[in-house]
């Protein structure tokens, strides 16, 4: 098995290595200012239907600022500013292992944040990262396949629902293929480092032959055309805007822990704005943190007293901790002892 | 008597400006002390840390078919944010080739004997770090493998903590300093406290007060002390020595001056020339005003020789005018003048007997000299507050007002004594005698009426 896995770890190494020359680009757009101004260039892992208002309320209380909005995966984020060094004034993305590195190493500026005292101080990194989310992981499923069965409400329960029918779930499990996906790895290994049960979890998965995704929102597509029952670790903030339109999605806030992101921005070191950049920054601030908040808004905002009576709810921490998994080797074994979990022929 | 001091600083500014500087260089020593321990402490609780989590990875190595892997334990590098937002940067080497984390941190030379930790302070990525090296041994199928782990850190914490420590470690020494200066200012005045009270001593003390200093003085005081007093003494016994002198040289005159006066008069009823008897009558006038001046100088020397060693008895001051009165009355009917005597017997003073007797007889002797022909001389003895006063008062010239405060000066006479005998020593006896019993001569002149007044003031007993 790992003999035959390594050529093709290998083989995405050398392509990544290829095309490390351009990054790439998933969606770009430009948001035109009313009167002449800056161009604030803006690289994120959020799609723009989602992170438009949040451009336009800026715009409307800064109307001579033009927005461009590159959307790329988080690998390519980190790829576009820590290896080719491009050129944008704000970064922001959900892999927060990432951004910290970037931080820590040195490839972004200083912001002195006016508005700081209405975050927590878990919630920035060295006046270098600033969270403006908290967004669960979530087991997502189909009601209507679940139908019958007693709903888990921890990963204990999980395994042992996924394991007595094995019937209903073959084929039908989906998580993060965590080779490729920047959150997918973050959450993984928060979970390893959280509980044993995580490896377990991912064996039972294995048997089932779980199906591998890039991204929460084709997990979450996944369930409503029936291809999947159940998806393990899909961002909750997608899967609560998609159960809006749908009553068939079902979302579980499991009670052993349910592991927080913090989507976070940061100021490249090479930002041609930087002070709009910090003003942009603020307002992210403002609209997740303030009290009062903003209708614009476009995540989610957690209310703990509704979902985690019992605090299992835990943030993931900012800080050099996160470099741990980005260590070369440590990221090597953690993802082959994944592999041989989860992919089992 | 009355020249200023020549002063040349101030032992008092000289010891406070002293104890100002060491306190001042003690606060600066203090702060540099505080900062260089602060510095220390930081780096050192920096450096555990960071042998901590450098220990924690190098833990985590272990051999794996063959080849030397690291499982880095989440730990390692959280426990490095837990107490700080320093960057951090990590590296693992084995025997030398680079194995996983930041390659191009600084090189650590490889350690030497049983030492196995290296602290580095250098720059990474344009920022100071402190950098911890750990060294283990491993045992591989091909031999012993070295694996080098190196946890460094920037120093962002460890400043803002120095200069946290700095201003506390300023106000510290700055209220050192503050405090060491209120003590530096007690500690000169009480310093110089004897020296004042002895100038206060010395300088309190009557005019002929030439005592040894007997209060006690601090030890470095004593030779000024010793040397003040054997200086006193030396005064007091070439005053004496003058005195004597001086009495015993008026003593000498006055016996050829009688003789003289004798001779002068039997040659007055032998002469007939009118110029012949004016001359020898200005002689005898002459011979007088020695023979009077000779006996004022020994009265003076036996008031200041009594003085010092007073015969002390109660007086009953009427009684001693009544005997001083008929003294001199004689001397008075011959100029026809009379002296009269009032008041009721006054409370009983302390003091002697011949000086005041002397006192007064000086006092007698001028208002009857300045007194013109015919008139009265008034003795009172009456009570004033605690006072018994004793007022001789004649019809006289008086005294110009503008005498008054220098008449009982020695050898000093009034303006409007020219033409009359006199030495000026009248005045100066009866003043010292008033005051060495403990009160004062007090001159006036009468009021509504020509003539002066000499009172003697003595405290009752």
């Amino acid at each position: 098995m790992r003999i035959l896995l390594f050529p093709s770890v290998l083989i995405v190494l050398v392509a990544s290595l290829l095309s490390a020359h351009a990054f790439e680009i998933e969606q770009h757009k430009i948001f035109p200012a009313r009167y002449e101004g800056a161009t604030l260039r803006i690289i994120s892992n959020s799609d723009i239907d989602i992170f438009a208002p949040m451009v336009e309320a800026f715009q409307r209380r800064y109307p001579s600022v033009s927005v461009d909005y590159t959307v790329v995966s988080s690998t390519e984020l980190m790829k576009a500013l820590y290896d080719e060094k491009q050129v944008f004034d704000v970064a922001i993305s959900s892999a927060m292992d990432l951004q910290v590195k970037l931080a820590n190493d040195g490839f972004t500026r200083p912001h002195s944040s006016s508005v700081a005292e209405l975050m927590p101080d878990w919630a920035r990194w060295r006046d270098h990262v600033f969270a403006f989310t908290q967004e669960p992981a979530s087991v997502v499923y189909s009601k209507s396949a679940f139908a019958g069965l007693e709903v888990p409400t921890s990963r204990q329960d999980l395994i042992a629902t996924l394991r007595n029918h094995p019937e209903r779930f073959q084929n039908k499990v989906g998580t993060y293929d965590i080779r490729e996906s920047g959150l997918g790895f973050l959450f993984a290994t928060e979970d390893a480092r959280t509980s044993d049960t995580f490896w377990r979890l991912n064996e039972v998965m294995g048997t089932l032959n779980a199906k591998l995704y890039c991204c929460s929102a084709d997990m979450i597509s996944g369930i409503t055309s029936g291809e999947l029952v159940l998806a393990y670790n899909v961002l909750g903030s997608y899967a609560s805007a998609r159960a809006a339109n749908d009553p068939d999605i079902g979302i579980l806030h499991l009670e052993d822990f349910t592991t927080l992101m913090l989507r976070s921005a940061i100021i490249p070191v090479g930002a041609e704005h930087p002070e709009v950049a910090g003003t942009f920054i603020d307002e992210l601030i403002t609209a997740y943190w303030s009290k009062e908040g903003a209708d614009y808004y476009p995540y989610p905002k957690l209310d703990r007293s509704d979902v985690a009576p019992n605090l299992s709810q835990r943030a993931i921490r900012l800080g050099p901790g996160l470099l741990v998994y980005q260590d070369n080797l440590k990221r090597q074994n953690f993802l082959r002892e994944w592999q041989n979990a989860i992919i089992q022929r | 008597m009355n020249e200023v001091a020549n002063i040349s600083g101030s032992i008092r500014r000289r010891l406070t400006l002293q104890l100002l500087g060491i306190a001042a260089v003690l606060a600066a020593l203090l702060f540099v002390m505080v900062m260089a321990y602060a510095k220390q402490v930081a780096e050192e609780s920096q450096d555990n840390i960071l042998s901590a989590s450098a220990t924690a990875i190098l833990d985590s190595a272990a051999i794996q078919s063959g080849e030397v892997t690291v499982d880095i334990p989440y730990s390692a590098l959280s426990m490095l944010g837990n107490v700080s937002d320093d960057r951090v940067f990590y590296r693992v080497v084995a025997d030398g080739d680079y194995l996983t984390g930041y390659e191009s941190l600084p090189e650590t030379t490889p350690p030497r004997g049983q030492e196995n930790r290296q602290f580095l302070t250098s720059h990474y990525l344009g920022e100071s770090i402190r950098m911890v090296s750990a060294t283990r041994r491993l045992s591989n199928a091909a031999g012993p493998v070295e694996v080098t782990v190196s946890v460094a850190q920037t120093l962002k914490r460890q400043r803002e903590t120095l200069e946290r420590i700095s201003t506390n470690a300023a106000y510290i020494g700055f209220g050192f300093f503050i405090a060491a200066a209120l003590l530096a200012v007690l500690a000169a005045q009480s310093a110089v406290r004897p020296v004042q009270a002895l100038a206060n001593s010395v300088s309190r003390r009557g005019p002929q007060d030439l005592r040894a200093v007997q209060a006690p003085v601090p030890g470095e005081m004593a030779p000024l002390v010793d040397a003040l007093n054997r200086f006193m003494a030396r005064l007091k016994k070439s005053l004496s020595r003058s005195e004597e002198f001086i009495a015993e040289a008026a003593h000498r005159i006055r016996t050829p001056l009688a003789v003289l006066r004798t001779q002068a008069e039997i040659a007055l009823r032998r002469v007939e020339r009118p110029e012949n008897r004016a001359a020898l009558k200005e002689m005898i006038r002459a011979i007088d005003e020695s023979s009077r001046a000779a006996g004022q100088l020994l009265d003076h020397a036996m008031v200041s020789f009594r003085t010092d060693h007073l015969e002390v008895r109660e007086i009953n001051l009427l009684e001693l005018a009544e005997e001083t009165l008929e003294r001199q009355r004689p001397l008075a009917e011959m100029q026809d003048k009379t002296l009269s005597l009032q008041g009721e017997v006054p409370p009983p003073i302390r003091g002697d007997v011949i000086l005041i007797q002397n006192a007064l007889s000086n006092i007698l002797d001028n208002a009857i000299k300045y007194a013109p022909e015919g008139e009265d001389i008034d003795v009172t003895v009456a009570c004033e507050d605690s006072w018994v006063v004793l007022k001789v008062c004649d019809q006289g010239p008086g005294f110009a007002p503008e005498d008054i405060e220098k008449l009982t000066e020695r050898f000093s006479r009034g303006k409007n004594a020219q033409d009359t005998v006199g030495s000026g020593l009248g005045l100066t006896i009866a003043e010292e005698v008033a005051q060495a019993h403990g009160g004062h001569l007090k001159l006036s002149n009468r009021k509504n009426t020509r003539g002066a007044c000499v009172s003697f003031y003595f405290p009752q007993s």
